[in-house]
């Protein structure tokens, strides 16, 4: 299950090139809610904050300390999302849950996820899939209580 | 390579799961023993035997299985007082993990007894603890309105020497230290530490879950104003199954303290207005005990004791002793705690340049190295580092110095993988 390929497979390209030069980091004003998520078994941490303005993912910005999938996945939600429609983010983000709780059988759909497809590797190794998932929860919570959306069950779009 | 088992391949065979393979057929390389260790064959046996053979409740029970069963568990308990060398048998009491008897002694230290902490008592522990043995003491002091303090580190990872003079005080009521940190293998002078608190009429609780595992631990021998009053540790770290913790506590200490969970067995007379305890250890072990967990953990303290705790702690120093040279020569890393292997236990917590631990422990997993990446339990001590986390490799008396050079060869190939290459700065 991990050997040399597997390890290819979770470490895309893409991924390790976030991760070296991860975009839109740093925290920025202005913003409306500001959310801190820890994994708490391996201590990953981030501080997150989000700017939305006439229904628009003004911003996302954030500070984060953790591995390599951590820190790529929080980098490419953020380019991602900037910029969408919250229904839009919404949807994205749903698309990514739900591509991370495929154990891999889900073909990611390049055209919503973008750079977020490198992350179908991670769905086989059950140990990361919270290290991808850390900024995506944070941006959620961070959206919930910024009050730019009422959904706050992570399923619903 | 001195200091080795000299059997150690005899007691690799011992072990089973060290005949498995992993993925792309690489041998398992478990070097995380310090998390959980492997279980011998003897381990296994005597609690399929048990539970094929013996099986029924103890104490309770008025027939011969019941005999047996009691028999059985009560020999677990005797193999416990003579592995640490408890000066009573009545002395050991069974919970289900370290962290469970670190609790039952916070806990009932905030009820009405001899020992109850309150307003304006401290309750001392050091930066250096894992969870278990922190957060149980704030709970205690956050309920009783005493107060928590901690002995800082110094930056080789030792308890600060200024601290212990300073903060074992009159005021003080409990210091809980560990024995060896699990996460950056100091090896802490509890004897001192005691000899202090005593002096201030403090009770000593010992953290020893890294210690019983990895070198000889003799309470009678120790004199008693510098014996701990309390030891804990847990079977699964030991060669022995989960579900098992042990608290020894002196007879006066136990004595003393009130009852932690009331049920069965750990009562004298049950009336409806209120009823009386049993005699120790009992008083502690209300309910069902881990009773096929005592056979495997006294099965397994033989074991350890037929190799030999003076022999395992040396094969440990000698591994240890290896790979801090291979991680020093390496360069671009980073060791948390003392660097020499002569005082120090068998963890090693380090950080290397350039690459998270999560991602250097998946590059190892890829080549069938088990280490653990993370903060140990332990994010105080890596906050006073200045590191979120690190990966930490622990080693046990079936480690082999081949083993250690796969773990050493990992790292390289991990730098590589991950573009961190030549030599970087230490």
């Amino acid at each position: 299950m991990t050997g040399g390929q597997d390890l290819d497979a979770l470490y895309q390209e893409i991924i390790l090139d976030h991760y070296k030069n991860p975009l839109h980091a740093g925290l920025r004003e202005p913003y409306e809610a500001e959310v801190h998520h820890v994994n708490p078994t391996c201590g990953d941490e981030v501080t997150l904050r989000v700017h939305v303005a006439d229904g628009v993912v003004g911003d996302v910005s954030y500070d984060a300390v953790g591995c390599s999938i951590s820190q790529a996945s929080t980098s490419v939600m953020s380019d991602l999302l900037i910029g969408k429609r919250v229904d839009d983010a919404l949807a994205v983000h749903q698309e990514f849950l739900a591509l991370m709780q495929s154990k891999g059988a889900v073909e990611p759909d390049e055209d919503v996820l973008e750079d977020g497809v490198a992350f179908a590797g991670v769905a086989k190794f059950p140990a990361r899939i919270k290290c991808a998932l850390l900024g995506w929860m944070a941006w959620r919570d961070a959206l919930v209580r910024a009050g730019a959306t009422t959904v706050d069950n992570e399923g619903a779009r | 390579m001195d200091g080795l088992l000299p059997e150690l391949e005899v007691v690799r065979k011992d072990f089973p799961i060290l005949e498995r393979t992993l993925a792309g057929d690489r041998p398992l390389v478990y070097l995380d023993s310090a998390n959980t260790s492997q279980k011998p064959q003897c381990v296994i046996d005597a609690m399929v035997d048990h539970l094929e053979n013996h099986n029924a409740n103890v104490a309770r029970a008025m027939h011969q299985l019941g005999a047996e069963s009691s028999e059985a568990f009560e020999a677990g308990r005797d193999t416990v007082a003579s592995f640490i060398g408890a000066p009573s048998r009545d002395e050991v009491v069974f919970t289900k993990n370290a962290s469970e008897a670190l609790n039952l002694l916070a806990n009932t230290m905030a009820w009405a007894g001899d020992h109850q902490v309150g307003e304006g008592d401290e309750v001392l522990i050091t930066e250096m603890e894992h969870h278990s043995n922190i957060v149980p003491w704030q709970l205690l002091t956050q309920r009783t309105g005493a107060t928590l303090r901690w002995i800082g580190l110094t930056e080789d990872g030792r308890l600060d020497p200024a601290d212990v003079e300073s903060l074992i005080t009159e005021r003080t009521k409990v210091v809980s230290l560990t024995w060896v940190s699990n996460m950056l293998g100091t090896v802490n002078d509890v004897a001192d530490i005691a000899r202090r608190a005593h002096a201030v009429g403090a009770v000593v609780v010992v953290d020893a879950s890294q210690a019983v595992p990895q070198m000889p631990v003799d309470l009678q021998s120790m004199p008693a104003d510098s014996r701990p009053d309390a030891l804990v540790f847990t079977g699964h770290k030991t060669v022995g199954p989960t579900g098992i913790g042990v608290l020894w506590g002196s007879r006066a200490l136990l004595d003393a303290l009130p009852p932690f969970l009331g049920g069965g067995e750990m009562i004298e007379t049950v009336r409806m207005e209120s009823s009386t305890y049993a005699p120790l250890p009992h008083k502690f072990e209300a309910g069902t005990p881990p009773i096929v967990e005592a056979v495997g953990l006294g099965a397994a303290l033989r074991y350890l004791g037929d190799v030999g705790m003076e022999a395992v702690h040396a094969h440990e120093r000698a591994l240890t002793a290896q790979a801090l040279a291979g991680l020093a020569d390496m360069g671009g890393v980073r060791v948390l705690g003392p660097l020499d292997a002569a005082d120090r236990g068998g963890a090693i917590s380090f950080e290397l340049d350039g690459v998270h631990p999560h991602d250097v422990a998946q590059v190892l997993d890829s080549r069938g190295i088990a280490v653990r990446a993370g903060h140990h339990c332990a994010r105080p001590a890596h906050a006073r580092f200045g590191v979120q986390s690190t990966t930490r490799m622990s080693s046990y008396l079936y480690t082999t110095p081949a083993e250690i050079d796969a773990f050493l060869e990992g790292l390289e190939e991990t730098r590589r993988y991950f573009g961190v290459t030549g030599k970087v700065s230490a």
